[in-house]
């Protein structure tokens, strides 16, 4: 028993002084470099048109629209819902998960009968995080001759608007490529005006 | 190009590998001095801290207590980091800094929050966003992440002191060894892991939540317009870095490192990734250095490697496979590199910017080590790829396992492994000149005996309770792998999940929360035991008859026993979820 009464002072003194140092003293330390140095990064990437902000970088936003860019389906409720990150957790053999990836599938179809082509898995399943900003450059070129016909623009010009928007792996080693969404959307709005609503 | 896996996702797997193992190295030697009392640089820094808490706590930093005394002090001290934890989670709601005005939560989920947290298992059956405020992030899950963690280390530490010493009645002192874990190693590279993180675009701010204009609207599934989005905010880096360095694996938000918040970059992931293993691993060349035998760190570091290798030889061809199911609809699911670049694979639950590679770099990493943070849903992964999670877990989390407890974990199984060779031969076992007798063999038992007996007895109280059956998402096999997967996690204090059991219900709180408090203090006092009695010993030297413990034969040997107690208790449960599950797809994909 005197291990137990000789415990609690020290216990109660340096549970006080740690709680101290790693949640409040060292959060802070990290918030107070990080606004110096990475401002813009530590507030979350936002996307700024003039002073509006319409959007993050980082997250997501939902296109059912078939005049914009697709991203990957979102588990969350509605869709890309910043508020709740969600993945599907549908297992491999559960029917609900061919049944979505099957209503995906025509509705690519259904929007570009004339395609083709494979479909490529990222754009016909649901991210882990329902926010993921991107889908893969195999996915937007899929894309490429729908929103051409759809917003009467040249394919080339397209093709290029997508390749300058392709991201490389970071410093060719780090990561998959990947094209993001919400940006490829915003510049082609820029070339062809927003689309009509 | 169409190929099994990129050439660049084959160089991520060698990267990854080569860093880890090479910071081992420094960080091991580093630790090593640290708790020995060396002088280091830090150490002339942050020495008047450490003596200053020393003199307020009213702690003799050179009077040492047995294992007995140790493990009351451990035990003192985490009960109140849970007292605390737990008033915090149901008080949150009339606290400050809590700008989405989020309320208390239920006794039950605040039990079982408290209880992850300082067990470093995180298993989080809430989601974050939505759930704890600011204040609870920073000075409950961020400040206990420390307190759990070292609580992992100082058992190493006085494992250590147990080997080495001979015939002592003290194995230390708790609250040096608490203060020196934190001061001197968790802390520093936590702050540098954080401010890494937030430069790839992890957040770290108090601000509340932004509300932005949709570029195109939506319609809900009522069919009601939706306009704007949700952007949350909040201080996630600092709690980010501590939760992978710390094996503790709590997500600030709800899915964890695969929100872009919480993980943004392939950089980011990389860096999140070596957080995880660095410390475990390198605990296995400070072990070696203080044990005085730097070739008994490598040992136990190869031991671990070879197994996270053979993991990874089943789970990424698994997932980069891809779903058959899917291949019978048109799914283009292969890995391509060049203009039409993809990664491909099982993408279901995974994020482009990772792909299927990177997912199972990062799954392997958290089920082997008990860290439990998750870049993709396990729910949602190949039988295969689900079963080898599982596997990881059943080993006892000794695949470089949780910071400190992973290194104890595989000595208990080489006390073990040294005992069957011992019987094998007709000879005393003995372990670096203590021999190994039954008190050792008992405590060692029981030290690796608790985890099956709670995994399997807890999934089958949950499998024939409706309260159990009622939290399952997916059908048949799947549904039983969840909650077999929910009760793996507890008892290894691992937090990861099939996230599509419902587990905040007052059932799976209470009953996954001793779970979980078992898992971790049960054997921390076994251990402790273990200490206590080789400090006692006395020295008997090597002879001809000593089984060299630092061999690659020896290595084989462990192994083989490692394997063999997961085998004979868990063939059965595995084959039941996702190897029958596994079959059924093939057949279902019309393989068979």
């Amino acid at each position: 028993m005197a291990a137990f009464w000789n415990s609690l002072k020290p216990a109660i003194v340096l549970l006080v002084a740690f709680i101290f140092l790693g949640g409040v003293l060292y959060p802070m330390a990290v918030s107070g470099v990080s606004r110096v140095f990475f401002r813009d990064k530590a507030d979350g990437s936002l996307i700024r048109l003039g002073t509006t902000v319409v959007g993050s970088r980082l997250i997501g936003q939902e296109f059912d629209d078939p005049k914009y860019f697709w991203g990957r389906l979102s588990a969350t409720s509605p869709p890309y819902n910043g508020g709740a990150s969600s993945g599907s957790n549908l297992g491999p053999t559960n029917p609900a998960l061919t049944d979505e990836v099957r209503g995906r599938i025509k509705a690519l179809k259904d929007a570009d009968p004339a395609n083709r082509a494979p479909v490529p898995v990222d754009l016909v399943t649901s991210s882990g995080s329902g926010l993921d900003p991107d889908i893969s450059p195999a996915a937007a070129f899929y894309q490429e001759g729908r929103i051409a016909r759809l917003r009467s623009l040249p394919r080339s010009a397209l093709h290029a608007l997508i390749l300058r928007h392709v991201e490389r792996p970071q410093g060719g080693l780090f990561g998959e490529p990947r094209v993001n969404v919400l940006e490829l959307n915003l510049a082609l709005d820029r070339i062809s005006g927003p689309s009509a609503k | 190009m169409n190929a099994f896996m990129t050439g660049s996702d084959a160089l991520q797997i060698v990267l990854f590998l080569g860093t880890v193992l090479g910071l081992a190295w420094p960080l091991g030697t580093y630790m090593a001095r640290v708790f020995s009392g060396k002088p280091t640089l830090i150490g002339k820094i942050l020495g008047p801290v450490e003596r200053g808490l020393y003199r307020i706590a009213g702690v003799d930093p050179s009077r040492e207590t047995d294992w007995k005394g140790y493990a009351v002090s451990l035990l003192v001290f985490n009960l109140f980091a849970f007292l605390f934890l737990f008033l915090l989670l149901l008080a949150q709601g009339h606290l400050p800094i809590n700008p989405e005005k989020l309320p208390g939560t239920s006794v039950d989920l605040a039990f079982n929050t408290a209880g992850s947290w300082l067990t470093t298992t995180q298993w989080q059956s809430y989601a974050g966003e939505s759930t704890m405020s600011y204040l609870t992030d920073m000075v409950g899950f961020t400040a206990i992440d420390f307190l759990g963690t070292a609580t992992g280390l100082v058992v190493l530490l006085a494992f250590i002191r147990g080997v080495v010493r001979k015939n002592a009645q003290t194995i230390g002192n708790f609250w040096c060894d608490l203060t020196r874990s934190i001061l001197y190693v968790l802390l520093p590279l936590s702050f540098v892991l954080a401010v890494l993180l937030v430069s790839q675009g992890v957040v770290q701010n108090l601000s509340p939540y932004r509300t932005v204009p949709l570029v195109s609207p939506i319609k809900d599934a009522s069919g009601k317009p939706v306009t704007t989005q949700t952007l949350p905010m909040g201080p996630a880096a600092s709690m980010v870095a501590i939760k992978q360095l710390g094996t503790n694996g709590g997500g600030f938000f709800n899915v964890n490192s695969a929100h872009p918040f919480e993980n943004p970059t392939g950089l980011s992931d990389f860096l999140e990734m070596v957080a995880v293993l660095l410390i475990p691993a390198a605990l296995c060349i400070t072990y070696g250095a203080m044990v005085g035998s730097r070739r008994q760190g490598i040992m136990i570091l190869s031991a671990m490697t070879i197994l996270y290798v053979l993991a990874l030889a089943v789970m990424i061809p698994a997932e980069q496979a891809g779903n058959p199911l899917l291949s019978k609809l048109g799914v283009d699911q292969g890995a391509h590199s060049g203009l039409l670049a993809q990664s491909g694979g099982n993408m279901e639950g995974k994020e482009v910017r990772f792909g299927a590679v990177n997912a199972s770099l990062w799954i392997s990493a958290i089920t082997g080590t008990s860290n439990g943070s998750v870049n993709a849903m396990i729910d949602s992964f190949t039988p295969l790829g689900g079963l080898v999670a599982l596997a990881l877990m059943d080993l006892g989390e000794v695949v470089y396992g949780g910071v400190g407890t992973g290194v104890t974990g595989m000595l208990v199984f080489v006390i073990v492994a040294v005992f069957l060779a011992g019987l094998m031969v007709g000879r005393t076992p003995e372990y670096l000149g203590k021999k190994i007798e039954i008190f050792e063999m008992k405590m060692a038992s029981l030290a690796i005996l608790y985890m099956p007996v709670l995994v399997l007895l807890g999934t089958a109280v949950a499998v024939v309770s409706k309260a159990g059956i009622a939290g399952i998402e997916n059908p048949g096999a799947h549904g039983f792998s969840e909650i077999l997967y929910a009760f793996t996690s507890a008892a290894n204090n691992n937090g990861s999940a099939f996230g599509g059991l419902s587990a905040n219900t007052p059932f799976y709180n209470w009953i996954l929360g001793f779970v979980l408090l078992l898992g971790r203090y049960l054997p921390v006092v076994f251990i402790l035991a273990i200490s206590g009695s080789l400090a006692r010993k006395k020295h008997v030297p090597e002879g001809p008859g000593t089984l060299p413990t630092e061999t690659p034969l020896f290595v084989s040997w462990l192994l083989f026993v490692i394997l063999v107690v997961a085998a004979l208790n868990f063939f059965p449960a595995l084959s039941l979820g996702p190897v029958v599950e596994h079959l059924q797809m093939l057949t279902l994909a019309g393989v068979h």
